[in-house]
C-alpha cells in the first residue's frame, strides 16, 4: 500500500539519552492523525527528525513513497507558535508569503502573484483583513492562523503540525478543525501534535499514541482504548479512566 | 556652518567623513539583523576577538596596509565565533560565559602581541594601537576605497539573500524545510556579520564596535515595522552617527573617535525609545491615557444604563452619588460624566443628576454585548 | 620583597578576587554584565576624581561602584519599556557609559596619569611604585592593600549569604517564594562586581577583568557540579593564571594583564578538551563505547518490535538494517556482531532473530524508557 507518510525505524538521541526509540508510522492518505503522548514523549522531536531539522541516529522517511527530500516540496510545516520571535518586524501577508519562498527558489522576490496566493490562504482562515497588520499585534489564536495559512498557501499533499491547539480561543479552536477536515475532504494527510485527550475522538479519525517509542496507531476506534492510553501515560489510571468514562 | 563647506572641500574632513558613513552603513544594516537574531553581544566578541588578527597579520607580513589588516581581524573574528558556537553546543558551558571568555582572553592575547610588537626594535608598528579606540583623522583614501569596495561587497550579498536571511532570522526551522541549507545561509550571514565589524574597527576601535552593530538596529525597530525599511533606517543611523562623530572628533582636539561615535548614536537609540511613534514610550503612555479614559468612560456608561435598566426608559436619570458608589473605577464620576457629555453620551438634568442619551444607550449596549458575549 | 615578587602577588590577589564573584555571575548566567559592569564604572570613577582630584581616594571605590549599580538598573529599566531584548540593552548601556567617560577623561584629566590606555589595559608592572605608607613606614604596595581589603568583603559576602546565593544561582523562582528577595542579593551581587571591578582594574585594565570573572568559574563549571568546589577550583585556576602569565609576560617582555588573561583562556581550553567526564575527549571516548552498547539495545529492541508479525521477514534481515536503520556497514557489522558474542540474537543466514535472553534486554530496555 501507498502510504502518506511511512516512517521505518526513527531513532533520535540527544546526547546519550534516547528521545524516540525505534519508531513505526505508516499513515493512509487522506487521514487526520492526533499524535498524543505525555510531555517528553518526544512528539515534536518526530515531527522534526521526520523534516530533517533533528538528526536521527536511525531510520528513514518516505512521503508518498518517495524520499522526503525528493518530497520536500508536497510537505508543509506548522512549528509550534511559541518558537519564534512575534516582535519581528514583518507583516501578516509577509509571514505568509514565506511559505512560497521555496517554490521561489534562490534570488527570487515574491511578486503580485505570491502575494494575491497568501491572501487567498489568508482568507481561507479567515483573516484577510489583517494582511497588513503587524505580527505583535495579533492574539494567539490569530498568530496561529497565519502560521496555518503560511502552510496552506504551499498547497501540500502532507501537512505536519506541531500543537496547532495551544494556547487558542475556542473560536479559533473550531476554525482551525474545520480547516483540517477541509483538508482531509481534499485528499491531504495532517498529522498533528496534539494534548488534548477528551478532543481526540471527535477532531481526528487516526491517533498515535506516543511515549519514546510507538505504544499504538490507527484508526481512532481501534486504537485509542483505555489499555493504549495507560500504557502511555503510565501510572496515571485514574486520569485515564476519568477520560474514558468523558469519552462515554 | 563652516564645517559643511569643509565637509565637500577639505581634503582630510572629507575622506575621514566618507569612510565612517560607509562603516557606519555597513555596521548599522548587518547589526539590524544581529539584533534580530539575538546576536548582539556576539558583535562584542567578535570585534574584541579581531585584535589579535590584526597584530598576527602584522607580525606575519610586516605591513599595514589595510586589506591585510582586515583579513587578520576578520579571520580572528570568525574564530573567535566559531569557538563559542563550538563551546556551547559541545559542552556544558553556557552562551554567555563562552562569549565572556572569549571575548576577554582573545583580547588580552591581542594585548600580549601589541606590547610585544611595540617593544620589537625598528618596526615600523606606530598606529597599530589606535585599533582600540579608533583614530578617524588617520583615515586616508586607501583605506577608504577599501572600505567601500568590501563594504558595498557585504551589502550586495545582503540584498542578493534578502528573502533567505529574512527567514532565517525568523523562522529558521521553516527555511529548512523549505529546503535551503540553513546552516550554510547561517555561515554566510556570520561573515557577513564579521567582515561588516572589521571594517569599522580602524575608524571606531574594538572596544565600542560592538555599540555601531547594536545601536543603529536598536533606535531604527522603534521607528518602522517593517524588515526592509529597519535595516536601511538602520543602515542610515549608523552613517549619521558615524559621520558626527568621526567630523566631531577630527575638529575637537583630543576628542577620541570611538567614543564620540557611540555618544552620537546613544543619543539617537535614547530620542527613539522615547519618541517614535507607535513603540516610543511617550506615545506608548499617551494611548495608555486615552485607553484608560475610554475605560472609565465605558464603566460609567454601563453603570448608568445597568441603573436605568430597572426602570421603563433607557434614559431614566440618576443621582451621581450613586455612580461614585456603583462605579469600579476610582475617584468621582463626575469628570467621567462631563467627558460622556462633550462626547454627547448623556446628558445633565440638574446638577447631580444624569442620564443617558439615545446614542449613549446604543454604545452602552454595544459595550455590554463586547465584554459578555453576543448571548446577552 | 623584590618587585617582581610583589607582582605577583598583587596579581594573584586580584585573579582569586574576581574569581569569587565570577562564580556566582557563570550560575546565573549572567557573565555579560562583568562585561557590561567593568567599563560602565569608569565614568564614575572619572566624576570622582575630578570631584576629589585624588586617585586613591575611597569615594572612587563608592562612584565606581555606584555607577555599576546603575548599569544594571538601566539594563533593567530598558528591558522592561519592551522594547528591547535584554542583550542588546547590555549592548547599548555600557558603550555609552563607557564612552562618557573616555570623553571626560580625554577633555579633562588627560594630562594626569588616569589616562585611556591604562583604564582600558592597566599596568601591573607600575604597581609596586605605588607604596602605602603610615608615618613613613613602607608598609608595601597600595594596591595589595586595596584589593585584600576587597576580597575580605568578597569573602564575607559569600560566607554570610551562602544559602541564598546558591538558592538563586540555582532556583531563582524558588528563592523568590522563600523570601530571600533575589532583587536584593542581585544589587549586592553587582554592587561587589564593581567593587571588585574597580580594585581590579587599576590593575588590570577594565577589559581584562572579564577575563579573570569569567574564565576560571567557567573552567571550574567544567570541572564541578557543586558550589563549594566550584569556587575553590576558580580560585586555584585565578591564582595559576597569575602566576604563569606574569612568567609568560615576563619571557616575551609583553603586557602583564594581557598574559594572565591569554593563560586564563589556555586554561579553559584545556579544560574543554580534557576535563574529566565533560571535556570533548572524554565524551567522545565514551561516546564510541557507548554507541556499540546503544546499538545492540537498539537492534534488540528493533526485533523484537517486529517479532512475530507479518513484515518480520522482511525487517529482520541483515541488509535491511543497513537500508531501513540508516547503519553504515561497519556500524551494522559491529552491533551483530557483539549482540552475536552476548548470545542475545541467532542468525540463520540473512534472517536474524532474538534468544530468550536477548527478548529479556528488551523488555527490560523498553521498560526503562
Amino acid at each position: 500500500m501507498d502510504y502518506a507518510i511511512d516512517i521505518r525505524d526513527m531513532t533520535v538521541a540527544y546526547r546519550e539519552k534516547p528521545v524516540l526509540w525505534d519508531v513505526d508510522l505508516q499513515v493512509p492518505p487522506g487521514v487526520l492523525l492526533a499524535i498524543v503522548g505525555p510531555n517528553g514523549a518526544g512528539k515534536t522531536t518526530l515531527i522534526k527528525a521526520s523534516l530533517g531539522l533533528v538528526k536521527a541516529a536511525a531510520g528513514s522517511v518516505l512521503i508518498h513513497g518517495r524520499p522526503y527530500a525528493e518530497q520536500r516540496s508536497t510537505v508543509a510545516y506548522v512549528p509550534q507558535r511559541g518558537s519564534v520571535d512575534w516582535d519581528f518586524p514583518t507583516n501578516v501577508l509577509d509571514v505568509v508569503t514565506m511559505g512560497l519562498y521555496g517554490q521561489l527558489g534562490w534570488f527570487k522576490r515574491p511578486g503580485k502573484a505570491e502575494r494575491v496566493a497568501a491572501l487567498k490562504s489568508l482568507a481561507q482562515v479567515g483573516m484577510e483583513e489583517f494582511a497588513a497588520r503587524q505580527i505583535s499585534q495579533l492574539s494567539g489564536g490569530q498568530q496561529q492562523r497565519v502560521f496555518l495559512a503560511r502552510a496552506l498557501v504551499q498547497d501540500a499533499r502532507v501537512y505536519f503540525m506541531d500543537e496547532p491547539f495551544q494556547g487558542v480561543d475556542a473560536t479559533t479552536e473550531r476554525a482551525i478543525v474545520d480547516l483540517l477536515q477541509g483538508l482531509r475532504k481534499q485528499g491531504k494527510t495532517v498529522a498533528v501534535v496534539h494534548h488534548d485527550l477528551q478532543t481526540v475522538p471527535e477532531y481526528f479519525d487516526h491517533v498515535m499514541l506516543l511515549n519514546v517509542r510507538r505504544i499504538a496507531s490507527g484508526p481512532v476506534e481501534e486504537e485509542f482504548t483505555e489499555e493504549n492510553l495507560r500504557t502511555t501515560y503510565g501510572g496515571r489510571v485514574a486520569f485515564v479512566s476519568a477520560l474514558s468514562a468523558a469519552k462515554k | 556652518m563652516e564645517w559643511i563647506t569643509d565637509l565637500f572641500t577639505d581634503y582630510t574632513l572629507r575622506t575621514v567623513a566618507l569612510g565612517s558613513a560607509l562603516l557606519g552603513i555597513t555596521a548599522g544594516s548587518l547589526g539590524g539583523f544581529a539584533l534580530l537574531r539575538r546576536q548582539s553581544l556576539l558583535g562584542d566578541a567578535i570585534s574584541h576577538a579581531a585584535l589579535p588578527g590584526i597584530a598576527i597579520a602584522f607580525l606575519l607580513t610586516g605591513s599595514k596596509a589595510p586589506l591585510v589588516l582586515i583579513i587578520g581581524a576578520a579571520v580572528a573574528g570568525w574564530s573567535g565565533a566559531a569557538l563559542i558556537t563550538t563551546v556551547t553546543t559541545r559542552t556544558r558551558i553556557k552562551y554567555d560565559s563562552a562569549l565572556g571568555v572569549m571575548l576577554s582572553v582573545f583580547f588580552g592575547f591581542g594585548l600580549v602581541l601589541l606590547t610585544f610588537i611595540q617593544r620589537q626594535p625598528n618596526s615600523n608598528q606606530a598606529g597599530l594601537d589606535s585599533f582600540l579606540f579608533g583614530q578617524a583623522a588617520a583615515l586616508v583614501e586607501r583605506d577608504v576605497l577599501v572600505i567601500f569596495a568590501i563594504g558595498a561587497a557585504v551589502l550586495l550579498l545582503m540584498t542578493l539573500f534578502w528573502k533567505e536571511f529574512k527567514i532565517l532570522s525568523f523562522d529558521s526551522d521553516f527555511l529548512g524545510t523549505l529546503g535551503f541549507p540553513v546552516r550554510r545561509l547561517d555561515h554566510l550571514l556570520t561573515t557577513l556579520f564579521v567582515i561588516a565589524i572589521v571594517i569599522g574597527l580602524q575608524t571606531v576601535g574594538v572596544v565600542l564596535m560592538s555599540a555601531m552593530i547594536i545601536a543603529p538596529g536598536a533606535a531604527a525597530r522603534q521607528w518602522t515595522d517593517r524588515l526592509g525599511r529597519m535595516i536601511v533606517l538602520s543602515g542610515f543611523i549608523g552613517a549619521v552617527a558615524g559621520v558626527g562623530g568621526a567630523v566631531a572628533s577630527s575638529m575637537i582636539p583630543s576628542l577620541p573617535t570611538g567614543p564620540t561615535i557611540v555618544l552620537i548614536v546613544s543619543c539617537i537609540v535614547f530620542f527613539s525609545l522615547l519618541f517614535a511613534p507607535n513603540r516610543g514610550l511617550v506615545f506608548r503612555r499617551i494611548r495608555e491615557w486615552k485607553a484608560g479614559k475610554m475605560l472609565r468612560v465605558d464603566a460609567v456608561l454601563v453603570d448608568l444604563y445597568t441603573l436605568a435598566s430597572q426602570h421603563s426608559s433607557a434614559e431614566h436619570p440618576h443621582s451621581e452619588r450613586v455612580l461614585d458608589v456603583m462605579s469600579t473605577i476610582s475617584g468621582p464620576a463626575r469628570r467621567t460624566l462631563v467627558l460622556l457629555k462633550d462626547l454627547e453620551l448623556a446628558r445633565q438634568i440638574d446638577s447631580t443628576h444624569w442620564s443617558l442619551t439615545p446614542s449613549g444607550v446604543s454604545r452602552a449596549e454595544s459595550v455590554i454585548e463586547r465584554q459578555f458575549g453576543v448571548a446577552s | 620583597m623584590s618587585a617582581s615578587f610583589e607582582i605577583q602577588l598583587i596579581a594573584v590577589v586580584v585573579a582569586v578576587t574576581c574569581a569569587i564573584p565570577g562564580v556566582f555571575l557563570v550560575l546565573q548566567r549572567m557573565s555579560m554584565m562583568s562585561d557590561a559592569i567593568s567599563h560602565a564604572i569608569l565614568p564614575g570613577i572619572v566624576v570622582a576624581f575630578l570631584l576629589t582630584g585624588d586617585l586613591g581616594s575611597p569615594w572612587m571605590i563608592l562612584g565606581a561602584a555606584m555607577a555599576g549599580v546603575l548599569t544594571v538598573a538601566l539594563v533593567e529599566l530598558l528591558r522592561k519599556t519592551g522594547l528591547l531584548k535584554e542583550d542588546a540593552a547590555i549592548g547599548i548601556v555600557f558603550p555609552a557609559l563607557f564612552s562618557v567617560g573616555v570623553v571626560l577623561i580625554a577633555q579633562y584629566a588627560g594630562d594626569v596619569h588616569l589616562d585611556i590606555d591604562a583604564v582600558l589595559l592597566g599596568e601591573l608592572a607600575f604597581a609596586p611604585f605605588d607604596r602605602m605608607t603610615i608615618n613613613g613606614v613602607d608598609f608595601g604596595p597600595r594596591a595589595l592593600f586595596v584589593m585584600s581589603a576587597i576580597f575580605c568583603v568578597d569573602v564575607a559576602f559569600i560566607v554570610l549569604f551562602f544559602k541564598e546565593l546558591k538558592l538563586t544561582s540555582f532556583d531563582k523562582a524558588l528563592a523568590g517564594a522563600l523570601g530571600f528577595a533575589p532583587a536584593f542579593l542581585h544589587y549586592v551581587l553587582m554592587g561587589l562586581v564593581s567593587i571588585t571591578a574597580v580594585g581590579a582594574f587599576d590593575a588590570v585594565g577594565s577589559i581584562l577583568v572579564v577575563a579573570l570573572m569569567v574564565a576560571p568559574p567557567a573552567t571550574a563549571y567544567l570541572l564541578t557540579d557543586s558550589l563549594k568546589p566550584m569556587i575553590f577550583i576558580s580560585v586555584g585556576i585565578g591564582a595559576l593564571s597569575a602566576i604563569s602569565g606574569y612568567w609568560m609576560a615576563h619571557f616575551l617582555d609583553a603586557s602583564i594583564a594581557g598574559s594572565m588573561a591569554t593563560m586564563t583562556g589556555v586554561i579553559f581550553l584545556t579544560a574543554v578538551v580534557f576535563a574529566p567526564h565533560r571535556g570533548l575527549w572524554s565524551v567522545r571516548k565514551r561516546r564510541s563505547s557507548q554507541q556499540i552498547v546503544f546499538g545492540r539495545k537498539m537492534l534488540v529492541i528493533h526485533l523484537y518490535n517486529h517479532e512475530g508479525l507479518p513484515e518480520a521477514n522482511q525487517e529482520c534481515r541483515v541488509d535491511h538494517l543497513e537500508d531501513h536503520l540508516r547503519w553504515d556497514h561497519l556500524f551494522a557489522t559491529r552491533a551483530i556482531k557483539s549482540s552475536l558474542q552476548l548470545s542475545l540474537i541467532k542468525q540463520h543466514g540473512a534472517l536474524l532473530s532474538l534468544t530468550e535472553t536477548g527478548r529479556e534486554v528488551a523488555r527490560k530496555s523498553l521498560v526503562e524508557l
